[in-house]
């Protein structure tokens, strides 16, 4: 028995060693899905000792959970005005940060998009249009507004399927339910989407901006990890992974990120 | 009580849902309940482990599941299409088949019970009265197991009103059509309107309590599958 006790201690040293050393939660918006994955790979390579870990779904949610005190150390939001509102109300321990600007794709499994525009919806040949829902989700919003800035809204609304977060509806789309959806850039350009359809940007210019931003929650306000994460974002790396899956960045306005 | 006309319109959904998967249960779940509650058969046991999935696995499972066969690529979706129904996703239809599989269990478990419980002596009585065998079971066996219909009844419509990660997996959220209160709720929550969200909320848990409560105060036994 008291040759356990050392052991013990040495294993528990190690455990809170490891919990100082940066373990924190990242509560990412479904746009992120691809992006994040890469972004944390590449920032485990960097930083061997901390273990971050990413749960991706709706902003909306999030936002909500994390006013009931969620584990979650920073959260990426799809729309800025949600950590914009936390941190107002006292759940942040960082400025809301910009970290990018989404852009908003037609996308289909069984049609050739790129050779779509917006107005192809309204073709009765298109039986279902899968977008997120734009009641709560910031890229269900834009689809609408989009639809509603070229007056398709009417003859479209009628075909709409609505997903629960932008990778919720691209799966409606995936499977083939639904034969176009109004996804994110960065989800289309994945290779697991990008192998399966081809996509037809949506100009900028009929929606308002998917500003997106994230906060370092008020819970981790003396977690090391989740503040060496949040300088990372801003770094090159992390930077040209958001540039790839076509994300504009803050401060680098009309050099878009898409690469059709 | 104030509900918005979308909310309304959410809860009739529920309610016709419930009312017509329960109705399809009735005719579908009587059968199996009888043949498991009467076989010698080696299939026995595997079909009534089929029959009682639905209480074990994640309705994302069967929701998943469900995508991709009624999908245009899947064998039920080839099959719809071929048949002119078209696809089943997204439509009252869909929830309904996705329902019958997720309530299963609700109508089959306590049917079988009460069916193992008529004994084959009341039966082989009625035999020699030269009774048929469809005669033996709507004027014997239905008769007596009723309060196993009533509470099989009860518990399949109120399992299908309960009813969401099937529904959010091949709904798509379409008003009137496959927005049921579950789904309703969820988006109330989603957009930060918790007062509307408490609101149908409130009607789902009192409905859900009431129902329980009267399964019990008539019969205590009711929910021990």
């Amino acid at each position: 028995m008291i040759r356990l006790r050392p052991f013990l201690f040495a294993t528990l040293m190690l455990l809170s060693g490891h919990a100082a050393a940066g373990k924190f939660t990242v509560a990412a918006a479904a746009d992120l899905k691809f992006a994040m994955d890469e972004i944390i790979a590449h920032y485990k390579q960097d930083h061997p000792a901390d273990t971050p870990q990413v749960i991706y779904g709706s902003s909306g949610k999030f936002h909500t959970q994390i006013q009931q005190n969620a584990p979650y150390d920073l959260y990426f939001s799809a729309d800025i005005a949600y950590p914009r509102q936390l941190q107002v109300a006292g759940f942040a321990s960082s400025p809301v940060k910009p970290y990018a600007f989404g852009r908003i794709v037609l996308w289909s499994a069984s049609i050739d998009a790129s050779k779509l525009n917006l107005s192809s919806l309204a073709d009765p040949a298109i039986k279902r249009v899968a977008i997120a829902n734009p009641r709560h989700a910031p890229y269900g919003k834009r689809a609408e507004e989009a639809l509603r800035a070229t007056g398709l809204w009417d003859k479209v609304a009628p075909k709409l399927v609505y997903g629960e977060n932008i990778a919720h509806t691209a799966q409606f789309v995936q499977t083939g339910n639904a034969q176009v959806g109004i996804i994110a850039l960065a989800l289309a350009l994945n290779p697991a989407l990008s192998r399966e359809g081809k996509y037809w940007l949506i100009p900028d210019t009929l929606h308002a901006p998917l500003e997106q931003g994230f906060i370092v929650t008020a819970r981790a306000r003396d977690n090391a990890g989740a503040k060496r994460f949040a300088d990372y974002m801003g770094s090159a790396a992390a930077r040209a992974v958001m540039v790839k899956y076509g994300f504009a960045l803050p401060g680098e306005a009309g050099k878009q990120g898409a690469h059709p | 009580m104030k509900l918005s006309p979308g909310d309304w319109q959410a809860v009739v959904l529920t309610l016709e849902l419930a009312g017509v998967v329960t109705l399809i249960l009735f005719m579908l779940g009587t059968p199996i309940a009888w043949w498991l509650a009467r076989t010698q058969s080696k299939w026995k046991a595997p079909i009534g482990a089929v029959v009682a999935l639905p209480l074990v696995l994640p309705p994302s499972v069967l929701g998943f599941y469900l995508l991709l066969a009624m999908g245009p690529n899947g064998w039920v979706g080839q099959l719809t299409q071929s048949m002119g129904i078209g696809l089943l996703p997204f439509t009252f239809w869909g929830l309904v088949v996705g329902s019958v599989f997720y309530s299963l269990p609700f109508m089959v478990q306590p049917l079988q019970t009460a069916f193992e419980a008529l004994g084959e002596r009341t039966l082989e009585a009625a035999a020699t009265l030269r009774a048929s065998p469809l005669d033996r079971f709507f004027s014997v066996a239905t008769p007596i197991a009723r309060p196993g219909f009533m509470t099989a009844g009860i518990l399949s419509f109120a399992h299908t009103v309960g009813e969401f990660g099937v529904v959010l997996m091949i709904g798509g959220n379409i008003p009137g059509e496959t927005r049921v209160a579950s789904v309703q709720i969820f988006d109330h929550v989603e957009a930060l309107q918790y007062g509307e969200a408490h609101h149908l909320a409130a009607v789902l848990l009192v409905f859900s309590f009431l129902v329980l409560l009267a399964l019990y105060t008539w019969r205590p036994k009711a929910l021990r599958l």
